[in-house]
């Protein structure tokens, strides 16, 4: 039955392998290219300039911003999701307390299992825009609202604290999904483990910190990479959700949107491919970074 | 026994405590999403100057059919549709055609070629946003939906590849072998005994690229410019970033709030009936 294996090989492959390298390979290799050109789209003539997109970039306040905007993020945003999405992942597996020596579950875990993850099914878009009516800056702001009713006056969220909104709104739509997948972490955790600690008569809190994110620690370093890559985009939120589309005068700025701007509204090429290779280079540098020292953690172990 | 006694109170306030935790998480992601509905009923005034706690005056459904038809909303939620499924169906296909090629067959440029898809993880999508964006330009397709679909299924290849080619991985031998000896062709084999036995890892990353596609943004909002014919072709996601940018004092805010009830219910509703399902399929990257 060999004959007809490579017809078939290449048959079921060509497709796929096309639309591969047409819309992601080849636009990957010409970013490398195109951003040591001056290519502004207008014409179609550009010359070579070698480095010196990378050197405008350097010399680009809204560049550095953008970048210590994502270590801000690439900081906050795994280090809250991760401490929350672990606090109720084990209040859900493990909040109800022992039962026969057995850990188990508070009442409606399931529920808020269910409503946790909701968030996660929603465009980033759509949830950007709603959170632009929580934080609105008068009182017709839900937040700003609450906020009245303990005598605080009307906060200019976007205005004054535009990074941190928009990270309330990456931790608010990414904590269930974490939790989910902390929680499937938690319950593969074998019985006789935790039998063994509550015999031992450790609390909760002892066994929380001392058996439970310990033995996690695997799904806790993919959350990380995942959160982090997370942080290194931002650009929906960015987009509906600030001031001028990263305003104010850059306050709260990702380089996917500089990206975008750059290259799609002002069809500067050129320096659009460049940010491209710089974003793509720290994304890069992180996740390797991330899962070196991984590694070395889990040799110490 | 005083002392178990106390043991077990400290461990009642536990429990107390880690209900007030969950039930305040739990109302931070309802409440948005219900102020979002009831907003839709209000009006513009009770939006500004009401209680954004309070429920709607009387309750107006006829900001629901401004959002549909003036603002587009309609147009944009069937072009989501038309699009979404298309491209889904095509990443599905294609996608396990290769991913089964590349598990089960040995051939010269095998372990090239999964590289080559698995290298696509690693580079964000912004890296290529300019030059993709010509390259749409120059096949004359930008601005098409048939443009959209190619690129959705392009981006969405290497992880479905990487995932279902891991799974066919682990499909038996045996039941493969008794239909090559029965005379079926490879294709044969491959829609009506290896896609079957997959179906497992089908659904859950059918259900992984349903979302991501429906609830892409900076694709459509890069490769779907506007303009008065362009609009048209728009996409629910951009549309309504669109309207929600454009609204100033003067704009009709509960038609905003219905247009993005229209876009929030149904992904609520099927979200409840496939939970389950929904959860594994999007957790499954990570578990992998």
């Amino acid at each position: 039955m060999r004959q007809g294996k490579y017809p078939f090989v290449i048959g079921f492959l060509i497709a796929p392998l096309a639309l591969y390298g047409m819309f992601v390979l080849r636009p990957i290799a010409a970013a490398v290219q195109v951003s040591m050109t001056n290519w502004s789209g207008l014409s179609p003539n550009f010359d070579f300039v070698g480095l010196e997109n990378f050197q405008k970039l350097l010399d680009d306040d809204k560049v550095w911003l953008a970048a210590k905007h994502h270590v801000f993020l690439l900081v906050t945003l795994p280090v809250i999701t991760i401490a929350l999405a672990l606090f109720f992942a084990f209040l859900l597996n493990m909040g109800g307390g022992t039962r026969g020596g057995m850990m188990t579950g508070v009442w409606g875990s399931k529920f808020y299992r269910v409503v946790f993850f909701l968030p996660q099914v929603l465009a980033v878009v759509i949830v950007g825009v709603i959170f632009g009516r929580v934080y609105a800056p008068d009182g017709s702001g839900v937040l700003n609202r609450f906020l009245e009713l303990f005598g605080v006056d009307a906060v200019q969220f976007m205005a004054e604290y535009g990074l941190w909104s928009i990270l309330g709104v990456l931790v608010w739509q990414a904590v269930g999904f974490y939790v989910v997948l902390f929680a499937a972490g938690m319950s593969s955790i074998p019985a006789e483990i935790y039998e063994a600690a509550v015999m031992d008569g450790a609390s909760r809190v002892t066994i929380f910190f001392r058996v439970t994110i310990p033995l996690l620690m695997e799904t806790v370093k993919v959350a990380w990479v995942y959160l982090g890559i997370l942080a290194m985009d931002a650009f929906a939120l960015v987009m509906v959700l600030s001031i001028d589309e990263g305003g104010p005068d850059g306050a709260t700025t990702v380089l996917p949107v500089q990206i975008y701007k750059s290259g799609i509204r002002e069809s500067d090429y050129g320096y659009a491919s460049a940010l491209g290779v710089a974003l793509a280079v720290f994304t890069i540098i992180f996740a390797v970074l991330s899962l070196r020292g991984g590694k070395r953690n889990a040799v110490e172990h | 026994m005083a002392n178990k006694s106390e043991k077990r109170n400290s461990a009642g306030v536990l429990n107390k405590l880690s209900h007030v935790a969950l039930a305040v998480w739990a109302i931070l992601i309802i409440y948005p999403l219900v102020f979002t509905f009831l907003a839709a009923f209000k009006s513009n005034t009770e939006i500004f100057i009401g209680n954004p706690f309070a429920l709607p005056s009387h309750w107006d459904f006829a900001s629901f059919g401004r959002a549909w038809t003036e603002a587009k909303v309609g147009t944009y939620f069937l072009n989501s549709l038309i699009v979404v499924s298309i491209s889904t169906f095509g990443t599905m296909l294609l996608g396990a055609m290769a991913a089964y090629v590349l598990a089960r067959y040995e051939f010269i440029g095998n372990r090239f070629i999964y590289f080559l898809f698995i290298a696509g993880l690693a580079f964000p999508v912004y890296l290529a946003l300019t030059p993709l964006y010509i390259v749409v330009q120059e096949l004359g397709l930008l601005g098409t939906h048939t443009g959209l679909i190619l690129v959705y299924i392009a981006y969405s290849l290497p992880f479905t590849v990487f995932f279902l080619a891991a799974f066919f991985k682990t499909l038996p031998n045996a039941v493969a072998e008794a239909a090559m000896i029965d005379g079926a062709s490879h294709t044969k084999l491959f829609f009506r005994v290896m896609m079957p036995m997959a179906k497992p890892g089908l659904i859950s990353i059918t259900i992984f690229n349903i979302i991501g596609q429906w609830n892409q943004y900076v694709l459509p909002v890069s490769l779907l410019p506007g303009g008065a014919e362009g609009q048209e072709k728009w996409l629910l996601t951009q549309g309504i970033a669109n309207i929600s940018t454009a609204a100033g004092y003067q704009a009709d805010w509960p038609a905003l709030f219905a247009a993005l009830s229209i876009a929030i219910i149904p992904m609520i509703i099927v979200y409840t009936i496939f939970q389950r399902q929904i959860q594994s399929g999007l957790t499954a990257g990570a578990v992998k």
